[in-house]
């Protein structure tokens, strides 16, 4: 079973690697490259918390392999904020309307946001909780969470528009 | 949780996929979405030694309209499924299902293809093709054959497509003008397998029942084609007494096991219950 030549771009960079074809993509991304904001929460597919974006799909990366990802193009929490550091404005949101409280299911949370927000500029509160179905959250009652996703969709189409 | 090892495998097209199946014998399987088959490899309930990942093959994605017969490439995701405007028109009880399909990631990834092959009782689109009439085309080495999915399902994850076949596509007869249809489902959670469900399609003329078929998913070791049930409609105006007499006969070939979502008569008798609900809501819809 050899190890197999993973190509990868990863928040907008390159990444290049050896991995068994039987990595779950989740423990290559937080073991082999480090990136630890994705979580493991459940790991059967029902939780989202290990939620990742790949080719403007969200995926949950304990239930596909790396070899599958295979020539993707991927995007985790640690690829939401600007090269300054300037938060995106999903994360501003989650900040400003108190939308997390532990703080593990975020990650997965603010990455299918994010692809909820791309598809859907600006969704009503019944498709922001079925958009997020995917992902549990054991502490918020998710009212918050609902909040920062409205909240951040007007503020992003006021960016846009004001951009226009 | 990490599977066990295995050979991974991505052929450019269809015909390589069938030789690379054919060569590597049967410790391969192939993976679409692989939201079935990777739970189970994660608790090691399936090991197969070499995977054939069909994601490149394009050839297999397609959703058309072939002279009247809806044609939806296996590789099809539930998420492309939900967007089709084709089946939206043609189809509608393909989208009412995919949408009862676990959750939003999942449908991004998850195929029709695989919903229907993998032999899971528990897949929700099984009950709806043969609720439709659908038949399944696979192709292996010696060439391509049809299977009804009315006879494809034989025990639980084991159906008639051969260890070295694919499925290529799920080829659904166009629907009479005015079909009435729903597919009902209980379940705990978003994620969760029904606890039964039930698929009806059915037709009406004036007030009459001239055609009706039903599915019922997870309430057996394969998804059900309720014959009698469906008998019991034909030829009446789906009154109360109609629809008494079609719940008894689906509760009646209900062998559901005693798990997590409840004991066997509560299984068997909600599956009661969503058969009522789909013909009513079926026959509200028929024209």
């Amino acid at each position: 079973m050899a190890k197999m030549h993973v190509k990868l771009t990863v928040n907008g960079r390159a990444v290049e690697a050896l991995a068994e074809p039987r990595t779950l993509l989740i423990h290559f991304l937080r073991e082999e490259l480090r990136l630890t904001g994705p979580h493991i929460g459940c790991d059967t597919s029902h939780c989202g918390a290990c939620t990742v974006d790949l080719d403007g799909k969200s995926v949950k990366s304990c239930t596909l392999f790396v070899a599958q990802a295979n020539g993707g193009s991927l995007r985790t929490i640690e690829g939401m904020a600007a090269a300054d550091g300037s938060l995106h404005p999903l994360q501003e949101a989650f900040r400003e309307h108190h939308g997390l409280q532990c703080g593990f299911c975020t990650p997965g949370m603010i990455t299918r946001a994010y692809r909820l927000l791309q598809e859907n500029p600006d969704p009503t509160e019944a498709e922001i909780r079925q958009g997020i179905s995917g992902n549990l959250c054991r502490c918020t009652g998710y009212q918050n969470i609902v909040k920062a996703i409205r909240a951040a969709a007007e503020r992003m189409s006021s960016t846009k528009e004001a951009a226009e | 949780m990490i599977p066990g090892s295995f050979d991974y495998h991505r052929p450019r097209t269809l015909d390589e996929a069938i030789s690379l199946m054919a060569s590597l014998g049967e410790e391969a399987r192939v993976v679409a979405g692989g939201h079935s088959l990777i739970p189970m490899m994660k608790l090691r309930l399936a090991a197969p030694e070499h995977l054939v990942d069909l994601r490149d093959l394009a050839e297999l994605r397609a959703i058309r309209s072939e002279g009247g017969t809806l044609v939806v490439g296996a590789m099809a995701t539930q998420r492309e499924i939900i967007a089709s405007d084709l089946l939206a028109a043609e189809c509608p009880i393909l989208r009412e299902t995919a949408l009862q399909i676990a959750d939003p990631q999942v449908r991004y990834v998850g195929t029709l293809g695989g919903n229907v092959a993998n032999g899971d009782p528990g897949n929700d689109m099984p009950a709806v093709m043969m609720a439709l009439g659908a038949v399944y085309r696979v192709k292996g080495s010696p060439g391509e054959r049809d299977i009804p999915a009315r006879d494809f399902y034989r025990s639980s994850f084991t159906t008639a497509l051969a260890p070295s076949e694919i499925l290529t596509q799920v080829r659904i007869p166009a629907a009479p003008k005015g079909q009435g249809y729903a597919y009902e489902k209980q379940k705990r959670k978003v994620g969760d397998y029904a606890t039964a469900a039930a698929a009806v399609v059915l037709s009406m003329a004036q007030g009459s029942c001239t055609a009706a078929a039903i599915g019922l998913t997870n309430v057996g070791g394969t998804p059900l084609f309720a014959v009698a049930a469906a008998q019991a409609l034909i030829g009446t105006r789906i009154d109360g007494t109609a629809i008494v007499e079609a719940v008894r006969q689906a509760r009646a070939i209900a062998q559901p096991a005693a798990d997590q979502r409840g004991p066997a008569d509560f299984r068997t008798h909600v599956a009661g219950v969503m058969v009522e609900r789909a013909i009513r809501r079926a026959k509200e819809r028929a024209a």
